[in-house]
C-alpha cells in the first residue's frame, strides 16, 4: 500500500484565498493543544500570546523592529519565487549587506555627515545584491541548482562576519570582545516616532512592499516574472528571458536582503557583531509563502510572524514556559501553510498493494 | 463561534482577576535576564539557582521572575525593558554581554534598580557584581600540578576578555606554585555555551597530550569527554559532579544565591546603592565543590590554600610574577591592584599559547 499525491483538475478558488487562514487557526488550535499538554490554561496562553503584546505602545514598536527586516526579506523573496527562481540564502544576504554597509562606520568613525546614512543603506544594498549575484552567476552560467549555492553561501558569509569581528574589526578599546565599535550617532537610523523603539527600518519594509506590490499588478516586469514562472516556454515566445529573470530577481531579494541586514545593525544594533539575526533570512520564507506570495500580504504575514517572537518572550515571562515555544509554532505556521497548500492543488489517493499502477511501476 | 468568543472573554476575565489578586499583596517583584537555559548545567542554572535560594529565603516579601536565553543585542534591550515595564524593581542581568542594554533601560527607567553582572559601567541606579573567581582557579592549578603525570593540562577558554585571561593566569600560577615547569595549552571555544564546540575542544586538548583539563564555558560537556577519556578535570561555574562522578577534582561553584539575598534585603530596606561590588571565596559569593577523586595530601594542600585566601593571607597575584615573554611584572612580595586584573590582557609566563589579540 503507498499514499500518492494527485493533481486536482480543479482548483477551489475560496480555499486558496482563505488558505493562509486556515495554517492560522491550525496553529492555534495546535498551540492551544500544546499549552494545555504544558499544563497552562490554552486559551490564556493564547491571550498573552497573540494579544497582549498588541496592546501596549512600545510593544507594537517592538513588533515592528522585529517585523522589518522578515518583510523587506520576504518581499524580495516572492518575487523571486513568484518568477521560479529559488533563494533560499537571503541570510548571507542580509549578513553580507550588513557588512558592506558598515564599512563607512567601522573604518571612518570620525566622520559626521548626514551623507553618511545613506551611504550605508546603498552600500547595504550593494552588497546584498553582489552576494546574491554568485548564485544568479552560477545558475545562468553553469546552470548549478541556486537552492544549493544560495543556502550554501549564507554559512560563508556567516564566517566572514565572525572573522571579521574578532579580527580585523574589533574595537580596540572593547576589552577584546568581539564587537566593532559602536557607531557614530549620524551612522544609527533614527527612530520614527519618540513613542519607542521602531525606527525607519519599518517605513523601507512598507515602501519596498507596496512598489513592488504595483510592479507585480501593473507593470510589464510583473507580467514578465509571472509568466516566466508559470511557464518559461510560454515565456520565450513573448520574448521575454528566463536568464535576465533569474539575474534581475535574484539582485533584487539579495539587494532587499541587504537593506535588511544594514538597516537591522544601524538602528537596532548599533554594532557588528558575531550573530546579528536570530535567522531573519529563513524566517522570512515562512512570511513569504504565509503572505501568498503577495507583497500586500507579505507586510500582515511579516507582522504575524514577529508577533511570534514578541509573544513567545511574553509567555516565558508571564507564564514561564520554554523560549523554544516559538519556534514550534513559527514551525507549525509553516508546515500548515504548506500543507493546507499542498491539499489545495493535489488529492491523496491511498493505493493498496497488488494494484495495477503500483505492479507497473515496481 | 459564539462559544469560542464567550470562552475568550471568560479567560480574560479569569486573567484579570488573577492579576489584580497578586497586585493587592505588594510584593515587590525581582527579575533576572540569563543568557542560557537555566538548567544548562553551569553559569545560568548557578543564577538560577540563586534566584531559587532568594525566593525561599524571602518569597513572602518578593516575587521573582526569569527570562532565559535571551541573546546578547537588540533582543536584550526589549527583554529588559519588558521587565522595567513589568513594575520590577530590581532586574539582574547575568551576562557580559547585557551592559550596553542595561544601561541604555536603566537610563530610561531611573526609578527601577539595576545589577549587570561582570560588567564595568555604572550608574545611580545600576550596580555592577562580580566574583573572584581567579581565587579558586588558582587552587585548581595547584591541584592540577599534583595530580597531572605529564605536567600539562588544558584549558577551555570561551572569549579572550579580561576575566577569562585572568582565570587562565591564575590556574598557571598556581600550578607553578607546585611544579615550576607546568605548562597550560588552551584552546578558545569562542562561545559561552556550546556543548558540541566545548566537546571538540575538549578531544583537541585531550588529543594533544594534556591529562587535566579545565573549562570557562558553561557546559558539561567537556568534563563529560574527559570522563569518557579517563581524565581529570574541574567542573566550572556549578558542581559538575553527576557528569564525572569519577572526574571531577573540584569545582568552582559560583554561589550567587547570598548575594542575591543581601541586595534583595537592601532594596526593601530601602538601602540600596550603585556599588562596584567584586567579592571573593571569603563573601561565600563563590564555593569550592568538595574535593573528590584526589589523595588526602592532595586535599589537605587545597583546603590549606583555600583557608589561606579566605583569611587573606595569600593572594594569588602576588609577585616575583614575569609575563609571557619573561619580561618582570610584579616584584617579589607585589601583589597585583584591582584595576590591573580587570582590564588583563597578557599571559604569564609558562602558558602556552598566544593570546588573540
Amino acid at each position: 500500500m503507498r499514499i500518492e499525491l494527485q493533481k486536482r483538475a480543479n482548483v477551489s478558488t475560496l480555499f486558496s484565498i482563505i488558505s493562509p487562514l486556515l495554517a492560522l487557526l491550525l496553529t492555534l488550535v495546535f498551540g492551544a493543544i500544546m499549552f494545555w499538554l504544558l499544563g497552562k490554561s490554552p486559551l490564556g496562553s493564547l491571550y498573552i500570546y497573540f494579544v497582549e503584546p498588541l496592546l501596549e505602545v512600545w510593544s507594537l514598536h517592538e513588533l515592528a523592529v522585529k517585523a522589518a527586516p522578515l518583510i523587506l526579506i520576504a518581499v524580495g523573496l516572492a518575487v523571486c519565487y513568484r518568477s521560479n527562481n529559488w533563494n533560499i540564502g537571503a541570510e548571507g544576504q542580509f549578513t553580507i549587506g550588513a557588512i558592506t554597509g558598515s564599512i563607512l562606520p567601522v573604518l571612518y568613525p570620525e566622520w559626521h555627515s548626514w551623507a553618511i546614512l545613506p551611504m550605508m543603506m546603498v552600500m547595504g544594498v550593494i552588497g546584498g545584491a553582489l552576494y546574491a549575484a554568485i548564485p544568479a552567476l552560477l545558475k545562468t552560467r553553469f546552470n548549478t541548482n541556486e537552492i544549493l549555492t544560495s543556502l550554501m553561501l549564507v554559512y560563508i558569509a556567516g564566517l566572514f562576519l565572525d572573522w571579521l569581528v574578532r579580527g580585523p574589526w574589533r574595537d580596540p578599546k572593547g576589552y577584546n570582545f568581539p564587537v566593532t565599535k559602536s557607531f557614530q550617532v549620524e551612522a544609527v537610523l533614527p527612530e520614527i516616532l519618540d513613542s519607542g523603539r521602531a525606527h525607519w527600518a519599518f517605513i523601507f519594509a512598507i515602501v519596498a512592499a507596496m512598489a513592488l506590490w504595483f510592479m507585480m499588478r501593473f507593470m510589464l516586469k510583473g507580467f514578465e516574472v509571472s509568466v516566466l514562472g508559470q511557464s518559461e516556454r510560454a515565456g520565450r515566445f513573448a520574448g521575454f528571458s528566463a536568464r535576465r529573470m533569474a539575474w534581475f530577481s535574484m539582485l533584487l531579494s539579495g539587494g532587499l536582503a541587504g537593506l535588511a541586514g544594514i538597516s537591522e545593525v544601524s538602528g537596532s544594533i548599533g554594532h557588528l557583531q558575531p550573530s546579528i539575526s536570530p535567522g531573519y533570512g529563513f524566517t522570512a520564507i515562512i512570511v513569504a509563502f504565509l503572505g501568498r506570495l503577495n507583497p500586500l500580504g507579505i507586510i500582515a504575514s511579516g507582522l504575524v510572524l514577529a508577533l511570534t517572537y514578541l509573544g513567545g518572550e511574553a509567555a516565558q515571562a508571564a507564564l514561564q514556559i520554554s523560549d523554544k515555544a516559538a519556534r514550534v509554532f513559527q514551525g507549525m505556521l509553516l508546515f500548515f501553510v504548506l500543507s493546507c497548500d499542498t491539499l489545495i492543488h493535489y488529492r491523496i489517493r491511498l493505493i493498496l498493494a497488488g494494484g495495477k499502477t503500483a505492479e507497473a511501476r515496481a | 463561534m459564539k462559544k469560542l468568543i464567550i470562552a475568550l472573554a471568560a479567560s480574560a476575565a479569569l486573567m484579570g482577576g488573577f492579576s489584580t489578586g497578586a497586585q493587592a499583596q505588594e510584593k515587590k517583584k525581582v527579575c533576572f535576564i540569563y543568557v542560557g537555559s537555566k538548567t544548562d548545567g553551569g553559569w545560568t542554572q548557578a543564577h538560577d539557582l540563586g534566584r531559587q535560594q532568594l525566593d525561599k529565603a524571602l518569597g513572602d516579601k518578593v516575587e521573582t521572575k526569569f527570562l532565559e536565553n535571551v541573546p546578547e543585542g537588540p533582543d536584550a534591550e526589549r527583554a529588559i525593558e519588558r521587565f522595567a515595564r513589568e513594575k520590577c524593581s530590581l532586574i539582574f542581568t547575568t551576562s557580559f554581554g547585557f551592559m550596553d542594554a542595561t544601561v541604555k533601560v536603566a537610563a530610561k527607567f531611573p526609578d527601577v534598580k539595576f545589577e549587570h553582572a561582570t560588567g564595568f559601567k555604572s550608574a545611580p541606579n545600576l550596580a555592577t557584581y562580580n566574583s573572584r573567581f581567579y581565587e579558586g582557579r588558582y587552587i585548581q592549578g595547584q591541584i592540577a600540578a599534583k595530580m597531572s603525570k605529564k605536567g600539562v593540562a588544558g584549558y577551555i577558554a570561551s572569549f579572550p576578555i579580561p576575566e577569562v585571561v585572568m582565570g587562565i593566569n591564575a590556574f598557571e600560577l598556581g600550578a607553578k606554585s607546585i611544579n615550576p615547569n607546568f605548562k597550560l595549552k588552551v584552546v578558545w571555544a569562542n562561545t559561552w555555551f556550546d556543548p558540541g564546540k566545548e566537546a571538540d575542544a575538549a578531544k583537541a586538548l585531550i588529543d594533544q597530550g594534556v591529562d587535566i583539563l579545565t573549562q570557562h564555558t558553561d557546559t558539561t560537556a567537556p568534563m563529560q569527554v574527559a570522563s569518557e577519556r579517563g581524565i581529570l578535570a574541574f567542573g566550572q561555574a556549578s558542581d559538575m559532579i553527576a557528569a564525572g562522578p569519577k572526574t571531577q577534582l573540584t569545582a568552582i561553584v559560583d554561589t550567587w544565591g547570598a548575594y542575591y539575598i543581601k541586595r534583595t534585603k537592601a532594596l526593601l530596606d530601602g538601602t540600596w546603592k550603585s556599588e562596584q561590588i567584586w567579592d571573593g571565596l571569603k563573601d561565600g559569593i563563590l564555593t569550592m565543590a568538595p574535593y573528590t577523586n584526589m589523595p588526602d595530601d592532595v586535599k589537605a594542600m587545597a583546603e590549606e590554600t583555600e583557608a589561606k585566601i579566605k583569611s587573606g593571607e595569600l593572594h594569588p597575584f602576588t609577585g616575583p610574577i614575569n609575563k609571557q615573554d619573561g619580561s618582570a611584572w610584579l616584584k617579589a612580595g607585589e601583589k597585583s591592584d584591582d584595576g590591573t586584573l580587570l582590564g588583563m590582557n597578557f599571559y604569564v609566563e609558562g602558558v602556552d599559547d598566544k593570546l588573540p589579540q
